[in-house]
């Protein structure tokens, strides 16, 4: 079953087409990925799918409702959630509070039951708790919870990220370069948190890397972007050998 | 986590124990004949200015919008419980009745104009967030210094410019007049009073922030993308953070006017804006409690250096750059961070 199916999605900044008839398809379970070279149109195909950008034309279709051209929070609840590349943290609060955030539509209670601290918001409370530290726990960050989530060193700042997405219990998760600025061994441990993430919630991931490592190691299938199109498409050990997709990554 | 939780709580608990220390001390002084009549005079004021300073704290610090019309807040406040009170002079003779229905007459209207100058206003970001702010205080003040309300009959009727386009009949009276404002409010409002007001002030910003939508208020202010991608209505916590904060500079207002026997809206201009955000920002942006001691002690200070004549506004001058530094140099910060927490480890252990 398809949880994602995107059609001739485009949008154009100006006269840039940065994307440019767009087409995937992901599996439930599946862990994709989308590659191509610096300013190929990754980062823009997110914004499309998460509402930040309006496409020009195409469909969307998440779990068989088409939701192109929804509002940010339409799509969040409808079940997508993302990271971003430049990393995008509620940085004066604490790394809790960011998960709770994430938690914020699933666990709710009305102002009134705050101010006063009627038994729902103590109720409520305690269930946020628990849950953003189950879900700190699976990236091994518990131990930071009472920091501020600006005060983390940067490796971490990338899985709180992660954490926080999952606290919005999406259908598909997109990961913009979760790697981006780790060393081998934080990458690795990465990997080895996505497939986790993929196995226990039976998530959905779509992940944008340049590290080909990762990339291999743990994507099931590929799309290879470039200048906004789609340059080859398939399961990753065929689209990695693929003359045109070498051509585009060596060629430049 | 829980020991995380605890030390909030005591920190909460500190700021109300500080207002009522206040409270008591000023008790204590009264009775034992230390207060003088300045100082008294002082009181009403010193509780508007802290609740002024909290509240406003809510949008500059806890929402992070930079807003120069709170004065605007105030007025709306001040005019509606003071109309109210002489509007109902005979239908509801106990004045503390009229006053405490005053009060949240007062809030509930500045609330209203908080949502309608919100909504637009709130579309806009940082400087120009603070600009438009700054000129809807000022169309507030300007209204209210032209606006002539009487009653007749039963009837309210209102006018502009002068009092004669009013058409009382002759049993009629004016109740707000233009540039004179409403005169002979009666006075109600008590240091104890404006202390329960600081309280409830207090118990509604502290129990916001830590709150569901407190954390989504902030969440805004930090990263207003991130926030949207996890579902958050930026509009809907944004305009109840300023609306909030609006209601209870209402409410001061209402303090404020009960307090004097004369309202007028020059009072409300951008200055007493100014001035609110001085108490802000030198208290700490985001720092509750240190929005109430920089009201504080700036509202006494010019008083106390009274007999210093030619150094006075030097002293003050020096005071606020020693609180800026104070509260924005990183090692002042974690030295008085230091001293807090050697504090709540003794109370914790006197509690356990
Ligand atoms: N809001 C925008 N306005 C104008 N141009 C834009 C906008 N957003 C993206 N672009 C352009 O679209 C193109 C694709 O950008 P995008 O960020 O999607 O690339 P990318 O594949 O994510 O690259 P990278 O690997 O460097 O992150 C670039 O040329 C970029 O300048
Ligand atoms: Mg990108």
């Amino acid at each position: 079953m398809n949880i994602l199916e995107v059609n001739r999605l485009s949008i154009a900044f100006g006269g840039l087409k940065a994307v440019d008839n767009f087409n995937i398809e992901i599996k439930k379970g599946q862990l994709y990925g989308l590659i191509g070279p610096n300013g190929a149109g990754k980062t823009t195909v997110f914004n499309l799918l998460t509402g930040v950008y309006k496409p020009d034309a195409g469909i969307i279709m998440l779990d068989g409702v088409n939701v192109a051209g929804k509002r940010t929070i339409s799509i969040c609840q409808a079940g997508i959630a993302r990271t971003f590349q430049n990393i995008r943290l509620f940085t004066e609060m604490s790394v809790l509070d960011n998960v709770k955030v994430g938690l914020h539509n699933h666990h709710r209670y009305g102002i009134a039951t705050g101010l006063f601290r009627l038994p729902g918001y103590f109720r409520a409370e305690k269930e946020m708790d628990e849950r953003a530290m189950e879900l700190l726990k699976v990236f091994d960050m518990e131990q930071y919870f009472d920091y501020k989530a600006a005060n983390l060193p940067y490796g971490q700042q990338r899985k709180l990220e992660i954490a926080r997405a999952l606290a919005t219990e999406p259908k598909l998760l997109l990961l913009d370069e979760p790697a981006a600025g780790m060393n081998p061994n934080e990458t690795t441990e990465l990997m080895e948190m996505i497939r986790f993430v993929r196995d226990t919630f039976d998530m959905t991931i779509l992940l944008i890397e340049h590290d080909m490592k990762l990339v291999s190691g743990i994507c099931e299938a590929l799309t290879v972007l470039n200048f906004g199109q789609v340059l080859c498409q398939g399961e990753t050990a065929e689209v990695l050998n693929d003359p045109e997709v070498i051509k585009a990554y060596l060629g430049e | 986590m829980n020991s995380v939780k605890r030390k909030k709580l005591i920190d909460n608990l500190f700021t109300y124990g500080l207002v009522v220390f206040c409270w008591i001390a000023v008790q204590a002084l009264s009775a034992t004949g230390h207060m003088t009549n300045q100082i008294n005079g002082l009181l009403v004021p010193i509780c508007m200015y802290v609740i002024l300073a909290v509240s406003l704290n809510l949008t500059v610090g806890i929402s992070g919008e930079l807003s120069l019309g709170h004065a605007g807040f105030m007025c709306v406040g001040a005019f509606s419980g003071s109309f109210f009170t002489k509007l109902m002079a005979e239908a509801i003779p106990s004045l503390q009745a009229r006053f405490i229905i005053a009060l949240v007459i007062g809030a509930l209207t500045a609330a209203f104009f908080g949502v309608i100058i919100g909504i637009p206003v709130l579309r806009l970001r940082g400087d120009y967030l603070a600009i438009v702010t700054l000129a809807f205080g000022e169309i507030i003040k300007n209204v209210m210094n032209v606006i002539y309300v009487g009653v007749d009959n039963g009837m309210l009727r209102i006018a502009m410019e002068k009092k004669a386009n009013l058409n009382l009949s002759e049993n009629g009276r004016v109740i707000i007049e233009g540039a004179m404002g409403i005169t002979k409010t009666p006075k109600a409002s008590t240091f104890t009073i404006g202390i329960v007001l600081v309280l409830i002030t207090l118990f509604i910003v502290q129990n916001l922030i830590n709150s569901r939508t407190g954390r989504a208020i902030m969440a805004i202010r930090d990263n207003r993308i991130a926030a949207e991608s996890v579902g958050l209505n930026i509009t809907k916590y944004k305009l109840l953070a300023f609306s909030v904060s609006a209601s209870l500079a209402g409410m001061a207002g209402v303090l404020y006017s009960h307090n004097l026997a004369s309202l007028a809206a020059e009072k409300f201009d951008y200055n007493m804006s100014i001035l609110i955000l001085v108490y802000v920002v030198l208290g700490g942006i985001g720092n509750i409690r240190g929005s109430i001691i920089s009201a504080i002690v700036l509202t006494l200070l010019p008083e106390l250096l009274r007999g210093m004549n030619n150094y006075r506004m030097l002293i003050y001058a020096i005071v606020l750059i020693i609180m800026m530094i104070a509260n924005s140099a990183p090692s002042a910060i974690a030295a008085r961070e230091r001293l807090l927490e050697k504090f709540q480890r003794k109370n914790t252990k006197e509690a356990a």
